[in-house]
């Protein structure tokens, strides 16, 4: 695969405050990577470094193979990005302020236009390209900076939070929008809500105190909770002690423990040794005991437990 | 060049979007009429000159053009468009000489809104038209240079309130520099050379000849290197301010 975007050792200082402490990452062409972490952890100072906005302390980012540091204006023109936010000119009409955005990305008149039009019914902006962008709803206003982001369709997009503020359906749109792009580019998204990057992405970082902490597919990140794989059974209270010893010698089975649920019955939660896969073993014991339960179900752990357990500590506001 | 005036563009459809060019124009004539008219007793003089038209140019750019350039690069911060442009393929170079061009042309187009009163001039008597011509060429240099202090003053801090009255009061001291007020403050403490540096700066002794239709070289050359070194200020300014 194709790497578009290589950074090694970046770093940047504010000051003695270290924003961001020495990452290394690798993004290919294909990719959609999720870039998570507490607020302040340094998600959006590295992406700015990348666009070119903030100047690195130490290290390089390079986009397809241009370093920001010696090159910026080759990297910026390579790149669609939408900063924090996505601020934009808000005394322009959509038309006019994407018609700025082109005319820099060099493109213009008919090209332009006709460029314009496609990326507007794209991203759903039809409605509103004749309105100045600050009576436009939060959510247009994103649109409208993911609009300029990809106006000139660059090779890698960088997006910072982009479905933040967004209403479900938006949300959906964005993310269906991304999905459409991703075989072509290489994508980050930083974002907090970690259900999207198992809905979009398919790598994805997190980043505690300017450092890497985690890099993998949302399936590897999940692999490192204990409770990831466990079984779940929900049984009456009185079979719920005969059931948990049986289940205790199921293969591949650690523990078993008795949880009393709200609604008076008892949850066996069988915790697997090593990760390893136990739903069928978990059935096995329960049909040859004829044991009757209500549920059943394997717990893949999710991303929040992830994060929690890799930034706790971190940042206190995670 | 392609594009500072895309930007320059931008830049300007900001200013007629908005009330503020209108406004801002409007004023300036009212004022430099007002001016002329009654403090520059234009009729009591007797002259088919716009000496006194242009003699108070300089006091009034004083407290205009900061005004004018006090949102340049304050705006772009606090409202964090500056992340937008500087992420877009064009230096910070391209960005400061867009912005300052716009907001040149601006003034340019506020001092030809002034032409009434060389029509005016015309009609009542017969002025040299070349004298007027230069002065009016003057004028725009000098409202360059006091722009130029503005906009690197606006680069320094994200409070359009605080760029406007920094931008004057340093461009209060560039007009009045030649005159013992000023100088005599620095007389007090710097060297001989110091003081001749700053009293050469000024302004105002600048423009005085430029109002009776004399542009030497070294004053368009004095405007222009004012601009230069301002703005050269202004980008260092952006780049080591933008992200605070």
């Amino acid at each position: 695969m194709e790497t578009m975007v290589e950074l090694d050792g970046l770093s940047k200082h504010f000051g003695p405050f270290v924003a961001v402490d020495g990452i290394n990452l690798k993004v290919s062409k294909g990719e959609v990577l999720g870039f998570l972490g507490p607020n302040g952890a340094g998600k959006s100072t590295t992406m700015r470094m990348v666009a070119g906005f903030l100047t690195p302390t130490a290290g390089t980012a390079k986009v397809c193979g241009h370093d920001v540091a010696s090159d910026p204006v080759q990297v910026k023109s390579l790149l669609g990005y939408m900063a924090e936010g996505s601020p934009s000119y808000e005394d322009m009409t959509v038309r006019a302020f994407l018609t700025f955005i082109a005319e820099v990305r060099g493109l213009s008149g008919q090209a332009a236009q006709a460029r314009i039009e496609e990326v507007v019914t794209k991203i759903k902006l039809e409605d509103v390209i004749d309105r100045p962008i600050d009576v436009l709803s939060k959510g247009y206003k994103r649109r409208v900076g993911l609009a300029q982001a990809i106006l000139h369709d660059p090779p890698v997009l960088i997006l910072d939070e982009p479905t933040d503020g967004l209403d479900p359906n938006q949300k959906h749109h964005v993310r269906t929008l991304i999905e459409d792009m991703a075989a072509e580019k290489a994508i980050i998204v930083s974002t907090h809500i970690l259900e999207e990057v198992e809905a979009v992405c398919t790598r994805a970082v997190i980043i505690g105190n300017g450092k890497l902490l985690a890099d993998g597919t949302s399936e590897e990140l999940l692999r490192n909770l204990p409770e990831h794989n466990a079984v779940h059974v929900v049984v009456a209270p009185e079979v719920a002690s005969d059931a948990a010893t049986k289940l205790q010698g199921a293969t591949n089975v650690s523990d078993a423990t008795q949880v009393t649920r709200d609604d008076g019955t008892t949850e066996i939660q069988c915790a697997p040794t090593n990760g390893a896969d136990i739903l069928v073993a978990v059935g096995a014991v329960l049909r040859d005991n004829s044991i009757p339960y209500s549920q059943l179900y394997k717990n893949r752990g999710d991303l929040d437990a992830v994060f929690r357990q890799i930034t706790a500590g971190g940042s206190t506001d995670a | 060049m392609r594009n500072l005036w895309i930007i320059a563009k931008r830049e300007l459809y900001g200013y007629f979007t908005t009330p503020m060019a209108f406004v801002f124009i409007a004023i300036f004539v009212a004022m430099t009429g007002a001016f002329t008219f009654y403090i520059g007793r234009f009729f009591d003089r007797g002259q088919a000159s716009l000496e006194t038209f242009f003699s108070f140019h300089p006091w009034l750019y004083l407290l205009l053009v900061p005004a004018v350039a006090m949102r340049l690069w304050s705006e772009e911060r606090k409202s964090g468009t500056i992340e937008q442009l500087l992420t877009l393929p064009i230096t910070t170079t391209d960005a400061v000489l867009g912005k300052f061009m716009a907001a040149w042309l601006f003034c340019g187009i506020a001092l030809l809104s002034t032409f009434p009163i060389w029509v005016t001039v015309s009609y009542l008597g017969d002025p040299d038209h070349g004298v007027i011509g230069l002065s009016y060429i003057g004028s725009f240099l000098m409202a360059g240079a006091f722009l130029s202090i503005g906009a690197c003053m606006s680069a320094l801090t994200r409070n359009q309130i605080i760029a406007f009255i920094a931008a004057a009061a340093v461009c209060f001291v560039f007009t009045m520099s030649g005159l013992d007020l000023v100088l005599n403050f620095f007389r007090a403490w710097a060297p001989l050379f110091l003081v001749d540096v700053i009293a050469a700066s000024s302004f105002l002794v600048r423009f005085e000849s430029v109002t009776r239709g004399v542009i030497e070289f070294r004053d368009v050359v004095f405007f222009l290197s004012m601009m230069a070194f301002w703005l050269f200020a202004t980008t260092v300014a952006v780049d080591a301010k933008k992200a605070a």
